[in-house]
């Protein structure tokens, strides 16, 4: 045992068991509450992130390419999109001395803008017409209000011709009628700021105008009635698929091993089958001259003038869906299940419960990790899932996604599909957060 | 010994198979009485289970008739047979607290709320357990679950429980104090259990009586101290207690004794217990602690030689070689009046012939 002047003599010398040397170690600092010390006097979490820090590095190091590769290819790349849902910087690029000339202008007075503006327009188009940018503005400004773009090309075609020292504003307004317009003004105003929030409110199927922010006439309502029918049908495939694969799962469960490995590979039979090739056959299956109607007819269940229409619908979409989704609810479940013992509901039974009270007391709190598991795989999955709505959902049975989809590869306004695909994936974020209050994330056991 | 008439649990030739070729149990006769303590003891495979299963319910019997209380049961689902069961392991609800788990059976029996609680709360003290109502199983240790599991299974009052393996998982110290809980339970309770067990220790600490299985077949059906002092066959012997086996061919039999002769040529007199008779094999049961050093008159002796000394303390564990058995174990007492042996030393071993059991030869 070291005495106290031994101690201070050696500092560096600070054994925990030696209270003395502790104390003449920390007299400045709190003789109660200070840090622990490790052997060598450093304090001991300093001293085992130190001994940790290999560890930690290699651990690293090991997952680093996988992160290179996930930040480069996944997360940039949505990164981007996403970016470009709030994004607008053609008006202000383009057409910079016009958006300076239009600050001092209100649209609230009814009046078009006067000759400094259209005198900064006219120089902003001449530069713009040699790179042949003004066709580009036209289009962005044509999202939010329909004709702009071709005012933007007929002006573009006359911008040569125009006379400089003569006022400009007449031979624009001759050019074409609508730049005497006050709403195309207004338009070129509202969106002349870098970032917008257009986009978002067109994928929420509302508009600004003169009198602010409002929702669009019912008529017009196209992304909030699909983002309806995309979660009321997901939830209604997500039931399905839990209804046909909860018996299923529990075979798979039971079974002798043998058995059960051939149902095993049957259930998984749909995965090794391309998804066109699937939902192609149920094209086959479902059309009204196809073999299920074909079948309903010949047995005389319905007549030949009144076959189902179960395909191009929302019907079509659920029956697709459900079978190429029902993987991602067996497999969870059967995972669950299997790590239930038997004993549980022998015992249940010993104690006198018949089968219903010793399945539903028992064994189904039991695999309520694996319903949940299941659940939301095969809702996540639905919400996005584009290519089966696309081919047997017709009109009335397609998604969010292919709506997206459109604006990705058709319409080409990609701001839009942004704006949607980060609403569905706020939604889904919104999905799993409700989840977790109400189930809890804990409860959700993949295998 | 209990009579078919007085019997509660009756197996009646009952006979078992899973694939429709082999006999897991092979023509069961038991009769167990009311009250009684029995224990199904015997390696695994040897069926014991199956039997409790068939018991229980959960499997049905492929021939035979098994009668609870003088009711052929065989047709009567698990849930209404009204038997108590605690599981190897222990099966215990885990998504319900203590108190839920033990008002399962009587909420499935549609009790009263305040009859149910104070039923729980009885059973619950008897296994005192008390301050854990409201715990889940998960929280509780191994020797906590056993008691849950025991109370559950009693809570609804059957007058029969079953117990497969319930110690088995325990750790020696807790399994021997868990035997004492159950059995005093079992006495104060008077209910009849019937229990599964591998470990004879166990089967012997706790049972009124016995059934050794072995090969789907019962080998013996005692009390423990009958079936230790005098096993009916070698299976029993062997799987019962220590023992001491020497192999031999009976020479002439001469009422309760019989002379057999070894492979070495030298002959003992035996009791003739189970053997077909002069000419036929026989395998020789002595237990350890019935062997002496030294000779000794009426008795039979033989020259042995130390070939292990382990010590023990309270006695030493002593390997020898006896008729060209090099297996034969002596149990020497750590006494004053006993002379230390040293390997290799050829010393005199007796033995009362009455002790020296003749067996069948297996």
């Amino acid at each position: 045992m070291a005495d106290r002047a031994e101690a201070r003599d050696a500092p560096v010398v600070a054994p925990i068991g030696n209270k003395q040397a502790s104390e003449a170690k920390m007299s400045d600092a709190s003789a109660n509450g200070g840090p622990v010390l490790a052997a060598d006097g450093t304090p001991l979490k300093v001293s085992l992130r130190r001994a940790e820090r290999r560890l930690r590095l290699r651990a690293f190091l090991l997952t680093a390419p996988l992160l290179g590769f996930i930040l480069l290819t996944f997360i940039a790349p949505i990164g981007d999109m996403l970016f470009r849902s709030v994004e607008n910087e053609i008006v202000a690029d383009t057409l910079p001395r016009t958006v300076e000339a239009l600050k001092d202008w209100d649209p609230a007075s009814g009046q078009a803008p006067d000759e400094p503006v259209f005198r900064a327009l006219y120089e902003d188009l001449k530069v713009a017409v040699a790179e042949k940018k003004h066709t580009q503005v036209g289009q962005r400004l044509n999202y939010e209000k329909s004709g702009i773009s071709s005012v933007f090309r007929k002006t573009g075609r006359r911008i040569k011709r125009m006379d400089p020292d003569k006022p400009l504003k007449p031979q624009f307004v001759n050019a074409d009628k609508d730049w005497g317009d006050v709403e195309t003004w207004r338009v070129i105003k509202q969106f002349s700021p870098r970032f917008t929030d257009g986009y978002f409110l067109a994928a929420l199927d509302m508009q600004r105008d003169a009198q602010g922010v409002h929702l669009r006439d019912e008529k017009d309502r196209i992304y909030l009635t699909l983002f309806w029918r995309t979660i009321s049908l997901s939830a209604v495939i997500t039931g399905m698929c839990l209804l046909l694969g909860y018996p299923v799962a529990w075979l798979l469960a039971n079974l002798p091993a043998r058995t059960s490995n051939l149902l095993m590979i049957l259930v998984l039979l749909p995965f090794w089958t391309s998804l066109l090739v699937r939902t192609s056959a149920w094209k086959v299956l479902l059309q009204q001259q196809g073999v299920i109607n074909d079948l309903l007819v010949g047995i005389g269940l319905i007549d030949d003038a009144h076959r189902l229409a179960l395909i191009n619908n929302q019907t079509g979409t659920i029956i697709a869906m459900t079978h190429i989704l029902l993987p991602f609810m067996i497999l969870p479940l059967y995972s669950v299940m299997k790590t239930v013992p038997p004993s549980y509901v022998r015992a249940a039974k010993s104690l006198g419960a018949n089968d219903w009270t010793a399945f539903w007391r028992v064994y189904f709190p039991q695999t309520i990790p694996g319903i949940g598991a299941g659940a939301i795989l095969c809702f996540i999955l639905a919400i996005g899932y584009y290519i089966t709505p696309e081919l047997v959902g017709g009109t009335s049975g397609t998604f969010i996604s292919n709506r997206i989809a459109y604006h990705i590869s058709v319409s080409l306004n990609w701001g839009l599909a942004a704006a949607l695909g980060s609403l569905l994936l706020i939604l889904v974020l919104a999905l799993y957060w409700a989840y977790d209050k109400i189930v809890g994330i804990d409860n959700v056991k993949l295998g | 010994m209990t009579s078919a008439d007085d019997a509660f649990v009756v197996f009646d030739h009952v006979q078992k198979s899973y694939d429709g070729e082999t006999l897991v149990v092979k023509d069961l006769n038991l009769n167990i009485g009311r009250g009684e303590f029995l224990t199904m003891l015997g390696p695994s495979g040897s069926g014991k289970t199956t039997c409790l299963m068939m018991l229980a319910g959960f499997e049905t019997a492929t021939h035979g008739d098994i009668l609870l209380d003088g009711r052929p049961i065989n047709s009567v689902p698990p849930h209404k047979r009204g038997i108590g069961m605690v599981f190897q392991n222990y099966a215990l609800f885990p998504h319900m607290t203590v108190a839920e788990n033990l008002a399962f059976p009587l909420e499935v029996r549609k009790m009263g709320r305040a009859q149910i609680e104070e039923k729980v709360a009885r059973a619950l003290d008897m296994v005192q357990m008390s301050d854990f109502a409201s715990r889940r199983p998960a929280q509780l240790s191994g020797g906590q679950q056993q008691r849950i599991a025991v109370a559950r299974a009693l809570v609804f009052d059957p007058p029969l429980v079953l117990m497969d393996e319930p110690l088995g998982a325990l750790d020696k110290q807790l399994r021997e104090q868990m035997q004492f809980e159950i059995k005093h339970i079992h006495e104060r309770l008077g209910v009849t259990v019937v229990y599964v067990t591998h470990d004879q220790s166990e089967a012997l600490t706790m049972s009124d009586r016995i059934a050794v299985f072995n090969d789907g077949r019962i080998q013996q059906l005692d009390d423990p101290a009958t079936l230790y002092e005098k096993p009916m066959n070698s299976f029993v012997a062997q799987f019962i207690g220590e023992n001491n086996k020497l192999d031999a061919t009976v020479e002439a039999v001469e009422g309760e004794l019989c002379l057999v002769r070894f492979d070495n040529g030298e002959t003992a007199r035996a009791l003739a217990v189970n053997i077909a008779g002069p000419g036929s094999r026989t395998r020789l049961s002595i237990r350890p602690e019935r062997v002496e050093i030294g000779a000794k008159p009426d008795f039979n002796s033989v020259e042995a030689r130390v070939l292990e000394l382990i010590y023990l303390g309270d006695h030493i564990r002593c390997r020898m070689e006896v008729h060209g058995n090099t297996d034969f174990i002596v149990k020497v007492p750590n006494a004053s009046e006993h002379a230390a042996l040293t390997v290799g030393e050829v010393t005199t071993l007796s033995w009362r012939p009455e002790d020296c059991r003749a067996l069948d030869a297996e």
